[in-house]
């Protein structure tokens, strides 16, 4: 059984005790235990089941890289599934349970894909479920969407917070190992700016564990001793518990706090941008591929090693060590020296080790030199290893009982970090891993190296090279001098043996059992399958078999699977490759993702100077922007229709008053500015007259319709343009590329006073007498005409007064100061009360235009719409030799006479025409579709005709007038619609202009 | 994420800042122009592998429009220059020059 030990552990605290639950049951640990090693200490060692066969699941690791140990961590809304185990610290009161089983973990249904697994092969998916066609939805899918997926989602909204924190450095170490500790402390030692990071909440790394010996002294001494002179260094920030995800240009870190103390953000996003990085990582140790591997209890050497050491737990009471490297013979000397059984070291190697071989035998530990695991056998739990020879073909030549199986295939450096943005790999084929290529590196803004690799993550495996290695990359990393790098004694080492599966010449029987993907069920026999079947890129093999595309992102996986893909194509493993290392390198939560923008904070909110007001009556507010719009006003038990044919009858027979504070407003001014209204407009700018208003279209340069609006000329250099809503930033921006790239020698200047002015509209027949009683100004149709303007006083305020119109009605848009909005606002209600003024909405406003036939930008426009087909063809200038948008108008497709034109649309029934229905046409397209001739882009019940109108795009439409067209309804069916002129209210103009 | 400098107002500005405007020194087709060269101002694009010739605005800084000379493969910046010339100046061309040989 897997136990606490009575003595050991050196990063628990035996005084502390703390219990959870796993599955209902509660369970004691330690603080200073992970989930993991309170699990073990507990002897849970089943914790999940995988994902395709639903085989019983134990840890393998003691890291990141584990892929088995995931569980659902919380309750509730706060609970979080897929967490590892390994990585997460015991916190009283922690409930966890397992995944993807049912109805419990000791006894899962699933399990019977794990009898029938020869059914479901590499590929099993894209070969079944392909016919026939129409089970894929019906059948196939939601059978496989039920059974697929590993934890389970909260469905509550998380009651946590998140957020992000911006960092800068000159160097970024990351890594907390003897490495990037030594590193920090050399480049600290230059002055530079340094921040240090580790993932896990100790320093030191493996070292301590290892029992290496630094400078003469334990490396726990050594490691304290680094850790309190940078935490002295002015320059040196350190911070554990803080993962980097990922590297991006030119020095820019992505990393995740996770373990924060209650009360604050549950997890911390760091965006550090970072002079240089260095990465000491650090290696992750492979499992071997033989029969059984995957049965719980068999795991890591060095996790075995790390829960004795950290935690003081025994993975098991008789462990048997297997191993192609003498790096393991460290777990079988640790093992021993706790009082734990290890029953033989189980080396695949003819030769065996070098120094610690030695230690072994005289510790009186048994040594299998040239052997190999046939298989290892047990129920949800190690029972026996049976041994054979490594180079023959799986003849059973010894069994011994054990309980557990540390394996080690070597070590793979974590290169993630250095590869995220473009660093290059090597083969090294003495260590028998793939290291970074130093004359390879991801570059910075000043194309030179912007990663460096330090200690084992560069594949330098023994302490004596970390060091040296991790001296020389802190100093390059901060430009000084490296000094002299601390000394250590490594015991000399054999070398590694490229084995890739044990024994070697094994049958199907014992491959087809031989896990390289434990998370996602990939064995040795589906990548030979992948090959045979012709998926020779690395690539194409990861998806087609999915090794490697588990939650663990093939941490442990990819090396022994490109190695199993190098041997089936006969083909070396530098040629075979790698799969592309992306981020994050561990899943890091949506929650930090988002950070602080979700709610309110999701997005800056804009308010008019009248917001206050629109809140207190009850708007029902629109998005529009980041502006909030009302829609309309309406009364205590009043329906949102019905309050929109209110607010529109009330301003057509009385006085309305419109918040348009949200329209932009441009001012360009310069005595170029003519010129460049000319450029800017479809229309002649130049030739209005100061105190002049003009309604104006604007195009892209591809000849599409952008914008429209009325300008205003104050004076003879100063124009004020006012824009749609949505457009004011977009149409600044649109006019500084212009002036900036293109006619930069143009004397003009444009300036974006959207926010300086309220602006309020005064609607209706009554209109004027509400003015007439604020008082200050002549506001008579004689003084005041239609498409003018004027600048006064109205009740005290100074104010610019506009005579335009987007109602049909005497209409007067008065602009005032920002901060006399709401006076302003207050004084017109007041004023127009004895006349029923009545504030209204946005969809008031969007009906009265759509009665009187003008187009809106975004309902008529959709970036493909020219003004000529809108009948806009009288604001297009014949005078002007160019304006942005000309040359693109008379290109073949824009004036072919077959582009759907605006039109009024009519239903025969007086019904409302659905947005974006389409006007059917005979025939079939090649697509099998029907043929269209039109759509509608604007539809609205008008209160004023009481009928349904819309506005639409149809085939010749201007030519058709009368004719019926049927339109399409969501239902299926269609409705019948007459073709009739946009202009639905007063086509005169009369009420405008009085 | 990218850092260029806003040769405008000095800032290293983080990509965040800024509103890519595609390649630079382009030079537009008005009325009478032909129909290729026309297409080829509106829609046809280098797309080198190596040094790109890029317009970008500071759109979140001082508003200002510049231009950069980046290797799209190695992200390396090799200078950001005014936008308002029509060709990358002599000291972007002997730094291209000087690093690319």
């Amino acid at each position: 059984m897997s136990r606490r030990l009575p003595r050991g552990g050196r990063l628990i605290d035996r005084d502390t005790p703390v219990t959870f639950t796993f599955n209902g049951r509660e369970l004691g640990g330690h603080a200073g235990d992970t989930l993991a090693s309170a699990l073990l200490a507990a002897d849970q060692v089943l914790l999940g089941r995988s994902f395709k066969y639903h085989r019983p699941r134990g840890l393998v690791a003691s890291g990141s890289e584990e892929p088995n140990a995931l569980l659902g961590i919380g309750q509730g809304a706060a609970s979080e599934p897929n967490q590892r185990a390994t990585t997460t610290p015991l916190q009283p009161g922690m409930t966890a349970v397992s995944q993807n089983h049912w109805p419990s973990l000791e006894w899962d249904v699933g399990r019977v894909n794990d009898a029938a697994r020869h059914f479901f092969p590499a590929g099993f998916y894209y070969k079944t479920f392909i016919h026939p066609r129409p089970f894929w939805k019906h059948v196939f899918e939601p059978v496989i969407r039920r059974a697929a997926g590993l934890g389970t989602a909260p469905t509550g909204p998380d009651p946590d917070s998140y957020e992000h924190f911006h960092a800068f450095c000159d160097v970024l170490v990351v890594g907390g190992g003897v490495a990037g500790l030594q590193a920090a402390l050399t480049a600290g030692r230059t002055g530079s700016r340094v921040l240090l990071i580790e993932q896990r909440g100790h320093w030191g790394g493996r070292a301590p564990v290892d029992g290496v010996n630094i400078d003469g002294a334990d490396a726990a001494d050594w490691v304290n001793a680094t850790v309190q002179a940078l935490e002295g260094m002015e320059n040196v920030t350190i911070r554990t518990g803080v993962m980097a995800a990922g590297v991006y240009d030119h020095g820019y870190v992505i990393a995740s706090e996770e373990s924060l103390p209650e009360g604050g953000p549950r997890h911390r996003l760091w965006k550090i941008r970072a002079g240089h990085i260095v990465t000491a990582t650090g290696a992750i140790e492979r499992p071997l591929a033989f029969a059984g591997n995957d049965i719980p209890g068999v795991m890591l050497a060095s996790a075995a090693r790390d829960y004795l050491a950290d935690y003081g737990v025994a993975v098991g009471d008789r462990v048997v060590v297997v191993t192609n490297n003498d790096d393991a013979y460290r777990t079988a000397l640790a093992l021993t020296e706790a009082g734990i059984e290890v029953p033989a070291i189980v080396d695949l190697r003819e030769s065996g080790a070098g120094a610690l071989g030695e230690a072994a035998r005289a510790a009186g530990l048994t040594i299998f030199q040239g052997t190999g695991v046939h298989a290892v056998k047990g129920n949800a739990r190690v029972a026996k290893i049976q041994l054979c020879r490594q180079d023959g073909d799986g003849a059973v030549t010894a069994e011994l009982p054990c309980d557990a199986v540390a394996m080690s295939g070597g070590w793979s450096p974590v290169v993630h970090l250095w590869s995220h943005c473009g660093g290059k790999l090597t083969w090294d084929d003495a260590q028998a891993m793939f290291r970074p290529d130093a004359g390879r590196p991801p570059l910075g803004a000043d194309g030179r190296a912007m990663v460096t690799v330090a200690g084992a993550a560069n594949g330098e495996l023994s302490t004596a090279a970390v060091l040296a290695d991790a001296t020389r990359a802190g100093a390059g990393a901060a430009g000084g001098e490296p000094g002299t790098a601390p000394g250590a004694d490594d015991p000399a080492e054999a070398p590694i043996a490229p084995v890739w599966l044990s024994p070697a010449n094994a049958p199907y029987a014992l491959r087809s059992k031989a896990w390289l993907d434990y998370q996602n069920d990939v064995k040795v026999t589906d990548v030979e399958l992948a090959a045979r079947e012709g998926y020779e890129s690395v690539e194409h093999t990861k998806r087609y078999t999915t090794l490697g595309m588990a939650t663990d992102q093939g941490k442990l996986s990819n090396i022994n699977g490109l190695a199993t893909l190098s041997r089936a194509l006969e083909k070396p493993i530098p040629e075979v490759g790698t799969t592309t290392f992306r981020p994050p390198y561990t899943p890091i939560s949506f929650g930090a993702i988002a950070g602080e923008a979700r709610g309110e904070t999701f997005q800056p909110l804009r308010r008019t100077p009248i917001h206050g007001w629109h809140e207190a009556n009850g708007a029902d507010w629109e998005p529009v922007g980041h502006w909030r719009r009302p829609y309309c006003f309406p009364k205590a038990g009043e329906s949102k229709h019905d309050a929109v044919a209110r607010e529109i009858n009330a301003t057509r027979n009385g006085v309305g008053l419109l918040d348009a504070s949200t329209l932009g407003k441009i001012l360009v001014k310069g005595p170029d500015a003519g010129r460049f209204m000319d450029m800017l407009y479809t229309n002649l700018m130049s030739s209005l007259k100061p105190g002049k208003c003009r309604y104006g279209l604007m195009c892209s340069e591809n000849g599409f319709l952008i914008d429209d609006g009325v300008v205003a000329r104050l004076d003879d250099d100063t124009f004020l343009v006012h824009t749609t809503t949505g457009g004011a930033d977009r149409i600044h921006a649109h006019m500084e590329e212009w002036l900036q790239t293109e006619w930069w020698d143009w004397q003009v200047y444009t300036v974006n006073i959207t926010e300086a002015f309220a602006q309020v509209a005064v609607v209706g027949p009554k209109a004027r007498a509400v003015l007439e009683t604020l008082g200050g100004m002549d506001v008579s149709a004689d003084t005041l005409p239609f498409m003018t303007f004027a600048d006064g006083e109205l009740a005290g305020i100074p104010a610019r007064v506009f005579r335009i119109s987007f109602s049909g009605e005497l209409s007067y848009e008065v602009a005032v100061p920002a901060s006399r909005g709401r006076e302003f606002w207050d004084a017109a209600l007041a004023a127009g009360a004895a006349h029923g003024i009545t504030p209204y909405g946005t969809e008031a406003l969007h009906v009265m235009r759509a009665e009187k036939g003008f187009i809106m930008i975004g309902d008529e426009t959709d970036g493909t719409v020219i003004p000529q087909d809108l009948g806009l063809d009288w604001a297009i200038s014949k005078k002007k030799d160019d304006y942005i948008g000309k040359r693109a108008q008379a290109r073949s497709h824009m004036t072919d006479p077959t582009r759907w034109k605006l039109v009024g649309l009519e239903t025969l029934d007086g019904s409302v025409l659905e947005d974006g229905a389409l006007a059917v046409a005979d025939g079939r397209n090649a697509n099998g579709q029907g043929n269209t001739q039109g759509r509608v882009t604007s539809t609205y019940r008008s209160p004023t005709l009481g009928r349904g109108i819309a506005m639409g795009l149809v085939l010749n439409g201007p030519d058709r007038m009368g004719e019926v067209l049927d339109f399409t309804t969501l239902a299926g069916g269609t409705v019948k619609a007459k073709i009739v002129s946009p202009v639905f209210y007063d086509p005169e103009g009369e009420k405008q202009n009085v | 994420m990218l850092l260029l400098r806003c040769p405008n107002c000095g800032i290293e500005a983080e990509e965040t800042e800024l509103t890519p405007g595609g390649e630079a020194h382009l030079k537009r087709e008005g009325p009478g122009s032909d129909e290729v060269s026309f297409e080829s101002y509106l829609f046809t694009r280098q797309n080198p592998r190596g040094v790109h010739f890029e317009r970008w605005r500071h759109a979140q800084g001082c508003g200002k429009w510049f231009h950069a000379a980046r290797d799209t493969v190695t992200m390396e910046v090799l200078g950001t220059y005014s936008a308002q010339v029509t060709e990358p100046p002599a000291e972007i061309r002997a730094e291209i020059e000087r690093r690319r040989g």
